[in-house]
C-alpha cells in the first residue's frame, strides 16, 4: 500500500490523540491501529518506519514502534 | 388473505390523562378530555356517518353529515367538532339526524357523477359508503342543473390523477398537505359553488405545483377525486401485507395493496410507529423499477469484462463464484478475497454475508456501504455514550422544544421524519440550522429558521466547539446533569479546552464564515431554550473530521443536559433504509454483532462454537482499503451485494483502477449497475417486494419485511449468498429468514429478545430488546450512560488537507434531491425523473456571474481527482465560494471529482469537501463520452 496514504492517516489518527487528556497519546494511537488497521495496513506503516519514518508525526512514531515491539 | 383493516376513528387522539365519562347511545363511554364525540363513538363501536373527517387531520366540521343530538343542548353539532364533556348523553341517530343527513347526502349525489361501477373507487369509496349509510334512495333535484361534474382531469403527476368532477370539496386533501405534509401547495380557490381544490395559482396543474407528491392528499380524499393511477389502472386490490420501505433511514411502514402477485399501490401504515401514516413520493410511488425492462433476472459469467455476458444457470453461476475465490485464495491466500455488503439488504443478509466471509473466506475482509456514510456516528457515539446509535425515537420530536439540525437536509432526504419535524415547528419549536446550503428549513410556509448558520464546508468541528465555547464560558452548563451522570475528570479537560480562546464564536467565525454573534445566539438558545435535540446527517460524517464531530454533537447534548428523556438527545438520521442495521449485524470488518470487536477472545469464541468454524482475530479491510489493496495487488477477488461502489465512492478513476485490477468482481444486484461493467459474474438479487426479513431504522427500530411476491429471478438475495457458501463448504441450513433472526438473537445481547413472533404480534421493537426491555427500549441513556458515566472527548478542530487555491478556488459539496436516491439505480427507474433527470451544479450568482455562466449552460466541474461535465442552475440558496451537486446519475458521476480523503477514525470519505474550478463548457468531456461507451460495451448481452 501507498506509504504516503499511510502515513497521512496515521497522522490523522495521532491528531486527534495528541491533545486529549489523560491518556498515553502513543498508546492510544496503537491501539487503534492495532483495532481497526489490517494486517497488512499495520505491516506496510511498520515497514514504513524501519526505512526511516518519513513524514511520521512523532507520537505516532512512537505508536508505530509499539506496534512493531507487539507491544499493544 | 385480505385487505389489512385500519379503523378511521375520525379525530386527532387526545393526549390528556384526564378521564371522561359519558353515554353514546346508551353506553357507557370513558375516553380521555378532549376527545371528540365522534372518536368517542368509535372507540365505543358506533359509527357516526361523515365525511370531512378522518384522524389524520385536526376536525372541520364542513360535512354535516356526523351531526349528534345532545340531551339539553339546542342543536345538532358536528360530533367532529364538538369534545366530550362529563355526564353528557349523546344521540347519533335519530328521526332528525336521519333526515338532516340524507338531505346533505342528496346535495352531495346531485353534483356527483354516477358512473360507481366504472369509477375506480369502486368499493372503496366514503361517499358510496355514506349514501349507503343514510339510506340515501333518490336525488329529487334532478341532475340537469349547473354542475361540476363536466370538469378536467388533471393527470400532469406522474403517479394520481385529480378529477375535480368528484370533489365534494370537503377539503382532507388541502388540509393532509397543510397537517400532515406541511407543504400548504393545495388551497380551496373561489367561494361558494366556485369553490375548487386548486394546487398553487390557479395557472398550475399538479406537476407545475410545489406539491412535492408525497401522497397524503390521495389518501385522504374519500372519492376517486385524488387517485393512484395504478388503482385506475388495474382495479381495487383484494388483500394486502404490511412491509417496510426500502428507501431512505426513516424506515415507513407501508400496506403493500396486492391483487394475486400483482402490486396495485403502497398505502402508508396508520400504525407504523415510525411514520405513523405518512409517506413521501419515493416510499409511496417509486416501486416500479421492481418490473423495470432493465431488471436482469439470470445469472451471467463472463471470462473478462470485454466480453459481453452469457446466461447461465443458477448453478453454473454459483460453482463460477465458488470456483473462483478458492482458486484465488489458493494462487495469493487467505485474505485476498472479501466481500462489501449494504444498507440497502436486510438484516438476515447482511448477517448472513459477514458469516459467509468470517466463516466461509476465512477473513474478516467484509464492510458495508455504511462504511461511507455514517460509521463516524458508531464510532463516535459509542466513545461518547457507549452505544453505537441514535438516542431517541422519532416520536421524540413531538417534545421537543428547540431542534438544532446540522448537515441534513430532512425535506429532501428523510421527508417522513421532515414533515413530523415541521409540525413540531408550526407548534413552536425554536430552530437552529447549521449548513453550508439555505436548505429549505431554514424559510418555507410557516416555518423560519431562529438561527442559519452558513458555515464554510469543513469546519463543522470547529462552531461545534465555538457553540460549546459559549456554553460553557457564559455559565449554561447543566451541572447537575454533569455531576451526577459525566465522568468529571473527562468534563473539567473538555470545559478547559473549549474554553480556550481559538474556539470563541469570534475566532470561529472568522475560519468557518459565520457571525459571531449568530453562534452565541444559537448556542444560547440550544441550552435554555427547553428541551433541545439534535439531528444530524452526512454533512456531519462525510468529512475528515466526521467523528470528531459526531463527538462534539455528543459533548454538546451532555453538558446542556439534553439526554435521556423525550424530545432531547442525539439523533442521527441515517442514509438508507438499514443503515442502522447493516453496523449492528457485524458487517464492518473489525467486529461481530452487536458491535464486539473481532480480537475480544470471548465473543470470537461463542461465535466460532455456533458455526463451527475458527475466526480470525484480526481486523480486515475496510472499502477503501480494498481498493488500495486491489491496486497493489494482494486483493484479488471481491463479492458485492446491492452496492454500487463505483458510483457511490469517491475517486471514480481510483474505484475503476482498484476494479480493474481484480481478477475476480461478483455483483449481486437488481440491475447491471455501474459497478458491474467490471464484474465477472451477475447475480440478479430481489427486491424487497420479494423478500422476507427486517430492516432496522435510524431510531433503532427493526420493523418487518415481508415477501409480496416471488423473487423474480427464482431467489431471494439470502438464499443466493447461502448458495455461495454451500458451494463453498459452508453450509447454513436456515429454512426461513425467521432462522436467521433466531440465530442474531442468540449471539447478539440488544437482540435476544427479537424474533418474528415478536414482531408479528407488537409491530416493531427499538434494541435493545432483551430481558431488561422486552418491548425495546425508545430511549436510550435514561438515568445514566450505557457505557457508565458519559465520557467528553476533546474536538479540536483540525482544517482538512483538501484546500482551495487559485486553480480550485471554490468548495464543492454533495448531497441528495427528494426524488432521487442515493445512486438512483431503483429511482431512475421509475417515473420520478420528471422531477429530477440529471444532476445539476448549484452556484451563486456571483461566482457564475465571474465565469461567464448563465443559468441551464453546461460546465466543466475540475478537481484535483478529475473532472466532469453538468448543467448550471444558478442560486443563492449556496454561499459565494461554494458549489453543491447530487450524485444520482451515472452520466455525471459527481464522485469523479470527489477525493479519498477520509475520516482519521473510519475512513468515511470526505464527499462534502473537494476544492474545484468551474468553467464554461460545451457539454459532457471526454472522461464521460469514453466511460458511456465502455458502459455500453459492458452490458452487452450474448444472444442464446
Amino acid at each position: 500500500m501507498s506509504s504516503g496514504k499511510l502515513v497521512m492517516m496515521a497522522n490523522q489518527i495521532g491528531r486527534f490523540f495528541v491533545p486529549q487528556r489523560g491518556i498515553d497519546p502513543a498508546a492510544a494511537i496503537a491501539t487503534h491501529l492495532r483495532k481497526f488497521w489490517d494486517p497488512r495496513m499495520r505491516a506496510a506503516i511498520v515497514a514504513h518506519l524501519d526505512g526511516g519514518g518519513e513524514g511520521l508525526d512523532e507520537a505516532v512514531r512512537q505508536a508505530v514502534l509499539r506496534l512493531r515491539d507487539d507491544r499493544v | 388473505m385480505s385487505l389489512v383493516s385500519e379503523t378511521d376513528y375520525g379525530t386527532p387522539a387526545s393526549r390528556a390523562t384526564e378521564q371522561v365519562v359519558l353515554t353514546i347511545d346508551g353506553r357507557a363511554v370513558t375516553v380521555p378530555a378532549g376527545t371528540s364525540i365522534m372518536r368517542a363513538a368509535m372507540e365505543a363501536g358506533i359509527r357516526v356517518p361523515k365525511l370531512c373527517a378522518t384522524d389524520s387531520v385536526e376536525a372541520f366540521g364542513s360535512c354535516r353529515l356526523c351531526l349528534v343530538e345532545i340531551s339539553g343542548r339546542a342543536g345538532t353539532p358536528a360530533s367532529c367538532t364538538t369534545p366530550v364533556a362529563a355526564g353528557m348523553v349523546v344521540s347519533t341517530q335519530t328521526e332528525k339526524l336521519k333526515k338532516i343527513r340524507k338531505g346533505v347526502m342528496e346535495l352531495y349525489i346531485s353534483d356527483h357523477p354516477l358512473d360507481c361501477l366504472t369509477c375506480a373507487a369502486n368499493g372503496d369509496c366514503e361517499l358510496q359508503d355514506m349514501a349507503g349509510a343514510v339510506g340515501l334512495r333518490e336525488v329529487r333535484y334532478g341532475y340537469e342543473g349547473e354542475s361540476h361534474t363536466t370538469q378536467e382531469k388533471d393527470e400532469s403527476n406522474p403517479y394520481f390523477t385529480f378529477d375535480p368532477s368528484k370533489c365534494i370539496v370537503c377539503s382532507r386533501c388541502v388540509r393532509a398537505c397543510e397537517e400532515v405534509q406541511g407543504t400548504f401547495a393545495l388551497t380551496i380557490q373561489g367561494r361558494g359553488f366556485d369553490s375548487k381544490v386548486s394546487p398553487g395559482a390557479s395557472s398550475d396543474d399538479f406537476l407545475s405545483s410545489e406539491c412535492v407528491s408525497c401522497g397524503a392528499c390521495v389518501q385522504a380524499c374519500p372519492t376517486a377525486t385524488l387517485s393512484e393511477k395504478s388503482l385506475i389502472e388495474i382495479g381495487q386490490p383484494e388483500h394486502s401485507v404490511v412491509t417496510t420501505c426500502a428507501y431512505c433511514g426513516v424506515g415507513c411502514s407501508f400496506k403493500a395493496e396486492m391483487r394475486g402477485e400483482e402490486l396495485v399501490r403502497m398505502v402508508p401504515w396508520t400504525d407504523g410507529k415510525a411514520n405513523r401514516g405518512h409517506s413521501c413520493v419515493k416510499g409511496r410511488f417509486a416501486w416500479g423499477y421492481t418490473h423495470h425492462k432493465e431488471r436482469i433476472l439470470t445469472p451471467m459469467i463472463r471470462e473478462t469484462i470485454d466480453q459481453p455476458w452469457r446466461e447461465v444457470s443458477w448453478d453454473e453461476a454459483i460453482g463460477r463464484v465458488a470456483s473462483e475465490f478458492r482458486r484465488l485464495q489458493d494462487k495469493y491466500g487467505r485474505l485476498a478475497i472479501g466481500g462489501i455488503t449494504s444498507s440497502r439488504c436486510t438484516n438476515e443478509e447482511t448477517y448472513v454475508m459477514q458469516k459467509l466471509i468470517r466463516g466461509g473466506f476465512g477473513n474478516n475482509n467484509v464492510d458495508t456501504c455504511a462504511r461511507v456514510c455514517h460509521s463516524p456516528t458508531g464510532f463516535g457515539l459509542k466513545q461518547a455514550f457507549g452505544t453505537s446509535a441514535g438516542t431517541q425515537d422519532f416520536d421524540s420530536v413531538e417534545h421537543s422544544d428547540v431542534i438544532l439540525v446540522i448537515g441534513a437536509n430532512p425535506t429532501d432526504a428523510h421527508p417522513v421524519f421532515a414533515s413530523r419535524l415541521k409540525k413540531r415547528l408550526r407548534q413552536g419549536a425554536r430552530l437552529i440550522v447549521i449548513d453550508p446550503r439555505r436548505i429549505d428549513l431554514v424559510r418555507m410556509p410557516h416555518v423560519e429558521a431562529d438561527y442559519h448558520l452558513p458555515l464554510r464546508p469543513g469546519t463543522n468541528a470547529a462552531v461545534m466547539n465555538a457553540l460549546a465555547h459559549t456554553i460553557v464560558t457564559e455559565g449554561l452548563a447543566n451541572e447537575r446533569f454533569v455531576r451526577e451522570f459525566c465522568d468529571r475528570d473527562a468534563f473539567e479537560y473538555w470545559a478547559a479546552f473549549v474554553s480556550e480562546p481559538q474556539n470563541s464564536p469570534e475566532s470561529v467565525g472568522l475560519v468557518a464564515g459565520v457571525d459571531p454573534e449568530a453562534i452565541r445566539g444559537a448556542a444560547r438558545l440550544y441550552a435554555t431554550g427547553g428541551n433541545a435535540a439534535i439531528y444530524y446527517g452526512l454533512g456531519v460524517t462525510e468529512h475528515s473530521q466526521g467523528t470528531t464531530t459526531v463527538m462534539a454533537i455528543a459533548n454538546l447534548a451532555m453538558v446542556t443536559g439534553n439526554l435521556g428523556r423525550p424530545g432531547v438527545g442525539v439523533n442521527p438520521l441515517r442514509g438508507q433504509n438499514n443503515v442502522q442495521g447493516a453496523c449492528d449485524m457485524g458487517s464492518f470488518p473489525h467486529e461481530l454483532t452487536g458491535y464486539r470487536h473481532i480480537s475480544d477472545d470471548a465473543t470470537r469464541e461463542m461465535f466460532e462454537k455456533m458455526w463451527g468454524r475458527s475466526l480470525d482475530a484480526e481486523p480486515g479491510l475496510r472499502i477503501p482499503n480494498m481498493f488500495d489493496a486491489a491496486i497493489e495487488g494482494t486483493f484479488k477477488g471481491l463479492y458485492v451485494q446491492g452496492e454500487d461502489i463505483l458510483q457511490s465512492d469517491p475517486n471514480t478513476a481510483h474505484v475503476v483502477q482498484a476494479l480493474s485490477a481484480l481478477e475476480c468482481v461478483v455483483v449481486q444486484d437488481l440491475f447491471l449497475n455501474e459497478t458491474a461493467n467490471y464484474a465477472h459474474v451477475f447475480l440478479p438479487g430481489s427486491t424487497f417486494l420479494e423478500k422476507d426479513g427486517t430492516f432496522t431504522n435510524a431510531e433503532r427500530r427493526i420493523n418487518r419485511v415481508r415477501r409480496v411476491m416471488t423473487p423474480r429471478s427464482g431467489m431471494a438475495d439470502w438464499e443466493i449468498t447461502l448458495a455461495v457458501a454451500k458451494a463453498m463448504g459452508f453450509e447454513m441450513p436456515y429454512r426461513h429468514p425467521s432462522e436467521i433472526m433466531d440465530e442474531i438473537a442468540a449471539v447478539t445481547p440488544t437482540f435476544a429478545g427479537v424474533s418474528y413472533d415478536l414482531l408479528d404480534k407488537v409491530g416493531s421493537v427499538q434494541w435493545p430488546c432483551n430481558a431488561k426491555a422486552p418491548l425495546g427500549t425508545p430511549i436510550m441513556h435514561v438515568g445514566g450512560f450505557a457505557r457508565g458515566k458519559g465520557n467528553f472527548l476533546i474536538t479540536e478542530y483540525v482544517p482538512t488537507d483538501e484546500r482551495t487555491g487559485p486553480r480550485f478556488p471554490l468548495l464543492l459539496t454533495t448531497g441528495r434531491i427528494l426524488s432521487q436516491y442515493n445512486v438512483g439505480a431503483q429511482t431512475r427507474r421509475t417515473d420520478n425523473v420528471v422531477w429530477h433527470d440529471q444532476d445539476l451544479l448549484e452556484i451563486h450568482p456571483h461566482d457564475a456571474e465571474q465565469r461567464g455562466v448563465r443559468d441551464g449552460d453546461w460546465v466543466k466541474l475540475d478537481s484535483r481527482t478529475g473532472s466532469t461535465s453538468l448543467r448550471a442552475r444558478i442560486t443563492d440558496r449556496v454561499a459565494p465560494g461554494v458549489v453543491y451537486t447530487t450524485f444520482h446519475h451515472p452520466e455525471t458521476q459527481a464522485n469523479v471529482v470527489t477525493t479519498e480523503f477520509s475520516d482519521w477514525a473510519t475512513n468515511c470519505p470526505e464527499y462534502k469537501v473537494t476544492a474545484v474550478q468551474v468553467s464554461p463548457s460545451n457539454g459532457p468531456g471526454d472522461w464521460q463520452k469514453e466511460y458511456a461507451e465502455q458502459a455500453r460495451r459492458s452490458r452487452r448481452i450474448a444472444a442464446e
